[in-house]
């Protein structure tokens, strides 16, 4: 059984790196769609107590938007897409060409324009993935929930509660040009995902 | 006495005494269980993330995140502060299914398991529940007052209801 809170340097370093390249795909698939320039910042891999996640994200209780999707294949796991409440408004304004502020309460075609933009950057950095690693990884079917944060998350603390206490977060902050919309990646994959990710990308368990 | 906030994170429990408030926030799947004894103003709030510790895979040995552990542990706690279960009203809240997924598997459904986990290890205690705000797909936040037991359920856009 693989010890999450004993990776070695090289082991965290490869996991940034996917992280960097899978949420690379993403940024270029989200700035095609928007046609607006999207910054990166370079991904943080943190190995944290399960209790600390909703604090280290933001506080249990801000309110966020939470695209959520499942990733199927060779690696399980969980993707999220979770942007603070004013961003996610934005978003959709800037996906449905409506004037910025104009959304203020999510309706129907709204939720459904933001689950199919967590469909596409999941697709994307799922895709990146695969290659690198050569592993089948396919997203289901997108969900969205408007709430708590630590609400939304409890579903995948809950997935990874039954192993241990620590969650691996592979985290990528989003912003597009002018700061209007923000938001978090994670990649989070399911207790005994990551050493199969970690051996297809040749680092092996002791981090040789 | 100045009262102070307790806060209660996920997989956690604690007891205290009035005038403090017991509170953890953004349930969402995982389910809060208060417990209060009017009489010495002493009360416990449980938060916890999972149904069943026999499931859990080896090595995990936080006994606040089951159902099944949890519930005894606050218990025992109490009666040590002299709170014994006899007297003790309990309220439950969360256990939401957050994300609706079609043809949901079973670890969508955890929100529903912890609920009903959590009723059966109040029943083994021979506990009835006296108030509750369970289920459907929103996060809860929930607080204890100590000072006179009221419950409060805290959700987005549906306002603060006492349970």
């Amino acid at each position: 059984m693989e010890d999450i809170t004993a990776l070695s340097g090289v082991q965290m370093d490869a996991l940034r790196e996917i992280g960097n390249i899978g949420a690379g795909n993403a940024a270029t698939a989200l700035s095609q769609l928007l046609n607006k320039r999207i910054d990166m910042t370079v991904p943080r891999v943190s190995v944290l107590p399960l209790d600390e996640v909703p604090d280290v994200l933001g506080g249990p209780e801000n309110i966020v938007a939470g695209i959520f999707l499942r990733v199927l294949g060779n690696a399980p796991g969980s993707v999220m897409f979770m942007l603070p409440r004013n961003s996610a408004l934005i978003l959709v304004d800037m996906l449905l060409g409506k004037e910025i502020g104009a959304t203020k309460i999510l309706n129907d075609i709204d939720q459904s324009a933001l689950k199919e933009i967590g469909n596409i950057l999941a697709g994307s950095y799922l895709n990146a993935l695969s290659m690198l690693t050569n592993l089948t990884l396919l997203p289901s079917v997108p969900a969205l929930a408007f709430d708590m944060l630590g609400a939304i998350l409890s579903v995948v603390l809950a997935e990874l509660g039954q192993v241990g206490d620590y969650a691996l977060v592979i985290e990528t902050e989003f912003a597009e040009a002018n700061k209007e919309v923000k938001g978090h990646f994670f990649l989070i994959p399911d207790p005994g995902s990551l050493s199969i990710i970690l051996k297809a990308i040749g680092v092996n368990e002791d981090g040789e | 006495m100045e009262s102070k906030v307790v806060r209660v994170g996920i997989a956690d429990l604690k007891a205290a005494k009035a005038p403090d408030l017991l509170v953890t926030l953004g349930l969402g799947s995982c389910v809060g269980i208060t417990f209060y004894d009017a009489r010495l103003k002493i009360g416990g709030l449980a938060h916890i993330m999972l149904p069943d510790s026999k499931q859990a895979r080896a090595g995990s040995v936080n006994l606040a995140k089951f159902a099944d552990t949890a519930i005894p542990l606050i218990l025992e706690q109490l009666d040590k502060m002299g709170a014994p279960k006899s007297r003790l009203v309990v309220k439950i809240a969360g256990g939401a299914q957050m994300f609706a997924f079609m043809g949901a598997d079973d670890r969508m459904r955890i929100g529903e398991r912890n609920v009903e986990a959590v009723k059966l290890a109040l029943k083994q205690q021979g506990l009835k529940i006296s108030g509750e705000d369970t289920g459907a797909n929103y996060g809860r936040s929930m607080e204890l007052n100590l000072e006179n037991g009221k419950v409060l359920i805290k959700a987005i856009e549906k306002g603060i209801k006492e349970l």
